[in-house]
Formats: structure tokens, C-alpha cells, sequence
């Protein structure tokens, strides 16, 4: 099988295969299958209003993915993205409280900036314990993002609270001229642009650049690079920079555009959802982009299979965790030749709950 | 503070250590066998979610606490299965597998239990603890889960297993030498499978002390990472089953400091406190772990030593 048709055919049958499961499931739970299907589809992807609020969930979703697909070409699986994201967006919502921010575009960049810099040195002290202290970097950035998380709830609730916010602690809300609006008068923000900037730049620099080669060749083979004296650390250290960055930039874009103010409702799961989105992207910065599309229109569609069909709304998490089993699964398929396929297929089979 | 306040908050400490320490126990004893074995489950975070809600869902459509603990123990010991025969398919990672069932089994376990966030479901006994105390906030802190015991002795008897039994034996071969264990005709992926699942199982019994015994009810925040600390607290512990116990009691003081400071009147960095056992835990890590070495006693076939 030719291999750019494997790179795509195996991703498609496994998320066919997760909305078929997901189907059955709802079955089992009263729902007529087919009702699923075409609710799942309309709340993505039906109407105007839908796609709106798909692709307002695809942005975070796009940089998160990001956070791990990059340091994952270097070699390291870093699941922290997290951890990143409410402190990029701590970060943007603290700083008006440090600095007199200019009231326009000058300004937001310095928030998205302030996010940047943060998650970036996040990610990065998971590298950091990774290549000098031999800390595997999975759990680390895992126990850093529950750290983070607590970090955000200290300061939330404690010295950066808005008095004014009673009953959820939050921030103050950034003024008016350092928010993010929507792209032609519609609740789609340019953090979406952002997204899909950051995925095919970031996509060019690794295939293009020397130094996205370079991380390439450091994840790939590591004795390789050692033997042509890259200088694996940095580029490392580099590449979490630059994956903790782009969900640092997330959580401060999720601020200025959505939230207005840092609060917990900023811990939605984005980070996770991450992990998955760029697992099935294969860690390819370009196919991020549609990955992160079909997966904020799954998130999208929750509130309606809540609403319409009464399943739970923690549906669309079972739907994902279907996903991310057989996307993983299929890798088994990858070397196998396509007429031993089908006597693969019935082992996989067996792994289904 | 006064003496009394002192009391209270080494009682709440003690006392929270064994309450807390109690899922930081079985996770850890869990994922020391599925280690042994070869392979990291870092599903074990899913495992314990999806058994806390069904050892909870056990325990109240049965009405009896002991079904409920063995129910949640079956769920987990089934979230293992999947991700040990998962991983036996060729190029499967644990790692990433581990991820997606972190994922599979909370979303399973939100999905599934529902209709349980209101309802209360019978508890498992306590031992009180605190009985040669006339001091009802030292009694009342020192009520110990009635599953530490059981897990006390499954810690000593894993050890002995290990050393001594044929069982144990091949356990640690898997993890050793897979060329070693095909070579003597056994088969590396059966015993890894076998090892995971049991590991889900005695993970699944700290689910079960989460919403059986302490915090004692189902809601979607129940665990925090417990089962993805665990895989730390088996390198703190150097993969000995009875280290794991104190390394879990240690812990699980570590997680009682923000709440028995809060209940004596102390409210200030409560979150802080909370992320004690995750700070610490990376402090552990920086002291044991060197790059370009293998922690000592860690089973050879681990993909975290290649």
C-alpha cells in the first residue's frame, strides 16, 4: 500500500471505526444509533451557528496539539500541555497587572506574548529534568501540569482575584482594547488564525528549515545525531520551548477571546484533548489543522446529544478515549500487508471493551 | 497555635495519611506488578476512575460495600486487560496506550456514572484507630479504611511472591529478559497480560477505598492524578512492593497537609498545599533518576529505560 494513502487511510478507519462503537454505545443506552450519527453531525457541523462554535474550539485544540506534536518529533511524548495552558493564560491575564499594556493590537500581542513565554518555560523544565536529571519527561510534564493548575488556583483565588467576582473567583477582566474579537463580526476569534498560522509555519520549519530537520533527526535517531554531533539537548530543549509556547499562546488567546478574564473554567480539558488530536494527526503540524477541526466539532456537538438525545455530556470524552484506543491500535496494522489485513482486523476486535 | 491546634493538625496529618495514602497503596502495589512485569500502565489513572464509579455503582445497586469493592476491582482489572492486550500488538507503545486509556476510562467512568453523583451507597466498615484517645477530633481523624489491612498484607505477600514463588518468578523474568522467558518457553506477551490485568485488579481496590471509604462519594473530581503518581512512587520505592507502603503513606501525608491545615482554621495556600505530593514527587524523582543511567532495581524491559 502506497504510504501517503496508509498515513491517511489508517486515521479514517479508526475514527469510522470509534463513531461506530460510539454508536453502538449509544444504542445500548436507548438512543437509536443513526439519531447519533446525524446529531453528532449537525451540532459539529450542520449549521453556521455549529461551525461557529467548532472552530472556536479548534483553535485551543490546534496549539494544544501542537505542545505535543512538536517535542514528539524530537522524542519526547510531553503530556502537559495543560499545565501550559492555564498558566500562558494566567500569564496573559496577570500582565496588565505588572505593566500598563498599550489599549490595542500592540497590547494583545504582549498578553498572547506574556503566554508564550510562560508555557514555553513550562514545557521546557520538562525537558530540562528530562536532559539533566533523567526524569522521563511523560511524567513530569504530567505532575507539572497538576502543579501549574494549583499555581492557577492559588493566585486566582488569592492575590490576582477581582473582588468583585463572588461566586468564581477570577481576574480582572483585560480591558476592552486588549481583547480578541471575531473574525468579520462572527464568534469565530483570530485565535483560530492563529492556530492554523502556527501549524503550517511550524509544519514548514520542520520539514524545510535546518533546525527542523535537525529536531527531526534528534527524535528519529538519537545515536545518528549523536555521531553527527547535533547538539541534541538544545534542540531538545528547543523543541519543548516551542510546543509549550504554542499552548501557552492558547491559554492566553482563550483570555483575551473568550473568557475575558482568567478563571476555572479555563480547565476544560484542551490539553488533553491535545494529546489526542495530534496522536492521530500522527505529529504532523499540517494535518493538526483538520484533526483538531473534526475534534472541536465532536466537543461542539456534546451540548446537543446532551440536549436532544439525553446522553451525558461526558459522551464526547468516551467518544475521544474510543478514538485515541483505536487510533493506537491501528499502528499494529501499519506493517501488515493488505491481504493479512482482515485476519488482523478480528485480533483488534478482541481488544474492544 | 495552640496545643490543642497542634493535636488536631498532626492527628488530621496522621490520620490523612491513611486515608489518602489508602488509593496511593493499591495504585502503587498495582502498578509495581504491571512494572515487574515489563510494561508501565499509565491507564492506571483511568483504572481508578472507572473503578471508583463502578465499586461505587457496585456497592449501591447490590447494598453491600464488599460486592461494590469487587465489582470496582473486576472494572479495573477489565481497563488493564485492554491496555495489556494492546500493547501486545506489534509498534503499540505503552506509553501512548497508557494516555488513551487515561482518557477512555475517565470518560467511561463520567459516561457510566451519572445517574450516581446524588445518590449514597453503603460504606465499608472503619477500624477506629484512635481508641486510646478520649479527644473525639483525634478519634474521629484516626478511623482507618478497612482495606489498608488487605492491602498491608498483599504488599507482604507480592514480596514474598516475587522472591519465592514460580509465579512471581516469571513475572520478574518477563521483565528482565523477554529473550530469556521465549527461550524457556514461555510466552512474554501472556505473562505481561496476566501481570497488567491483576495489577488493574488491586488498582481497582483503590478506586474502591475512594468512593467507599474517603471522600466516600462518586463525582467527576474524585481522583487527582493518583493513578499517574503511582508510576513515580514505583521508581521512589525501587520497584519493591514494600516500600511502596511507605512511599504511599508518605504521600499521602503530603496530601493531607492543605486539608488538615484548612480544618484547624488555617485557610491561606490551600491549592498550594495540595500540590505538595506533586512537587514532591518530582523531588524524589531528581534525587533517584540519573540521565544515561537506569534507576537501580528497575525491571531491564521497561520502555522508560530504552
Amino acid at each position: 500500500m502506497p504510504s501517503a494513502l496508509r498515513e491517511i487511510g489508517l486515521p479514517v478507519f479508526a475514527i469510522a471505526a470509534a463513531l461506530l462503537l460510539f454508536g453502538l454505545l449509544g444504542a445500548l443506552a436507548g438512543v437509536d444509533p443513526l439519531d447519533v450519527w446525524t446529531t453528532l453531525f449537525t451540532g459539529a457541523f450542520g449549521s453556521w451557528f455549529s461551525w461557529q462554535n467548532t472552530l472556536q474550539r479548534a483553535a485551543p485544540l490546534m496549539l494544544t496539539a501542537l505542545c505535543v506534536a512538536i517535542p514528539a518529533r524530537a522524542g519526547l511524548v510531553v503530556i502537559g500541555g495543560e499545565g501550559a495552558l492555564v498558566l500562558g493564560a494566567l500569564a496573559g491575564a496577570a500582565l496588565p497587572y505588572a505593566l500598563t499594556l498599550p489599549d490595542n493590537t500592540a497590547g494583545t500581542v504582549a498578553v498572547c506574548l506574556a503566554g508564550a513565554v510562560t508555557g514555553g518555560l513550562w514545557v521546557m523544565l520538562a525537558g530540562w529534568l528530562r536532559q539533566y536529571r533523567g526524569i522521563n519527561e511523560t511524567i513530569s510534564s504530567l505532575l507539572l501540569a497538576y502543579i501549574a493548575i494549583g499555581i492557577f488556583k492559588h493566585l486566582v483565588e488569592g492575590p490576582l482575584r477581582d473582588p468583585a467576582s463572588l461566586n468564581k473567583p477570577s481576574t480582572h477582566a483585560l480591558s476592552e482594547g486588549l481583547r480578541i474579537g471575531g473574525i468579520g463580526g462572527s464568534d469565530i476569534h483570530w485565535g483560530l488564525a492563529i492556530g492554523v498560522v502556527a501549524c503550517i509555519g511550524l509544519g514548514l520549519w520542520l520539514r524545510l528549515t535546518a533546525s527542523g530537520f535537525s529536531i527531526r533527526v534528534v527524535g528519529g535517531n538519537p545515536r545518528a545525531a549523536q555521531l553527527v554531533g547535533l547538539p541534541a539537548t538544545r534542540l531538545i530543549l528547543a523543541a519543548c520551548g516551542v510546543g509549550g509556547a504554542c499552548a501557552g499562546v492558547a491559554g492566553a488567546v482563550e483570555v483575551a477571546a473568550v473568557h475575558t478574564n482568567a478563571n476555572a473554567s479555563l480547565i476544560a480539558g484542551y490539553g488533553y484533548a491535545g494529546i489526542l488530536v495530534s496522536f492521530i494527526a500522527r505529529h504532523n503540524p499540517l494535518a493538526i489543522v483538520p484533526v483538531a477541526i473534526l475534534f472541536g466539532g465532536f466537543g461542539a456537538a456534546g451540548s446537543l446529544l446532551q440536549r436532544r438525545l439525553g446522553l451525558p455530556d461526558a459522551s464526547v470524552l468516551v467518544l475521544q478515549g474510543i478514538a485515541f484506543v483505536l487510533i493506537l491500535a491501528s499502528e499494529g496494522l501499519r506493517l501488515i500487508d493488505w491481504r493479512r489485513l482482515f485476519g488482523t482486523r478480528a485480533r483488534i476486535g478482541e481488544a474492544r471493551p | 497555635m495552640s496545643a490543642d491546634q497542634w493535636v488536631a493538625l498532626v492527628a488530621g496529618i496522621v490520620g490523612g495519611a491513611l486515608r489518602v495514602g489508602a488509593p496511593f497503596l493499591f495504585v502503587s502495589l498495582g502498578e509495581c506488578l504491571t512494572e515487574k512485569s515489563g510494561r508501565i500502565n499509565l491507564g492506571l489513572e483511568g483504572v481508578l476512575v472507572l473503578s471508583a464509579m463502578a465499586a461505587f455503582g457496585g456497592a449501591y445497586l447490590t447494598d453491600s460495600a464488599w460486592l461494590g469493592v469487587l465489582i470496582g476491582a473486576g472494572a479495573g482489572a477489565a481497563l488493564a486487560l485492554l491496555h495489556g492486550l494492546l500493547c501486545s500488538l506489534e509498534r503499540v507503545n505503552d506509553v501512548a496506550t497508557g494516555i488513551a486509556l487515561m482518557l477512555f476510562g475517565t470518560g467511561l467512568a463520567f459516561y457510566l456514572g451519572k445517574p450516581l453523583i446524588q445518590p449514597q451507597a453503603p460504606q465499608l466498615p472503619a477500624v477506629p484507630l484512635g481508641f486510646w484517645s478520649d479527644d473525639p477530633v483525634v478519634r474521629s481523624a484516626l478511623q482507618l479504611n478497612a482495606l489498608v489491612p488487605i492491602g498491608l498484607v498483599l504488599a507482604v505477600f507480592m514480596a514474598w511472591a516475587f522472591a519465592r514463588t514460580r509465579a512471581g518468578l516469571l513475572v520478574r523474568l518477563a521483565g528482565d529478559s523477554a529473550h530469556a522467558t521465549r527461550a524457556l518457553g514461555y510466552s512474554v506477551s501472556g505473562i505481561r497480560i496476566a501481570a497488567t490485568t491483576a495489577g488493574g485488579f488491586i488498582a481497582g481496590l483503590g478506586g474502591a477505598s475512594l468512593t467507599l471509604f474517603y471522600p466516600g462519594s462518586w463525582n467527576e473530581g474524585i481522583s487527582s492524578g493518583q493513578g499517574l503518581i503511582a508510576v513515580a512512587l514505583v521508581i521512589f520505592a525501587r520497584w519493591s512492593p514494600l516500600r511502596c507502603v511507605g512511599a504511599a503513606f508518605l504521600f499521602g501525608g503530603a496530601g493531607a497537609i492543605g486539608p488538615a491545615l484548612q480544618s484547624i482554621g488555617v485557610g491561606w495556600g490551600y491549592h498550594l498545599f495540595n500540590t505538595v505530593p506533586y512537587v514532591l514527587t518530582l523531588v524524589i524523582l531528581m534525587f533517584t533518576c540519573r540521565p544515561g543511567s537506569v534507576a537501580t532495581g528497575s525491571p531491564g524491559e521497561l520502555s522508560s529505560n530504552r
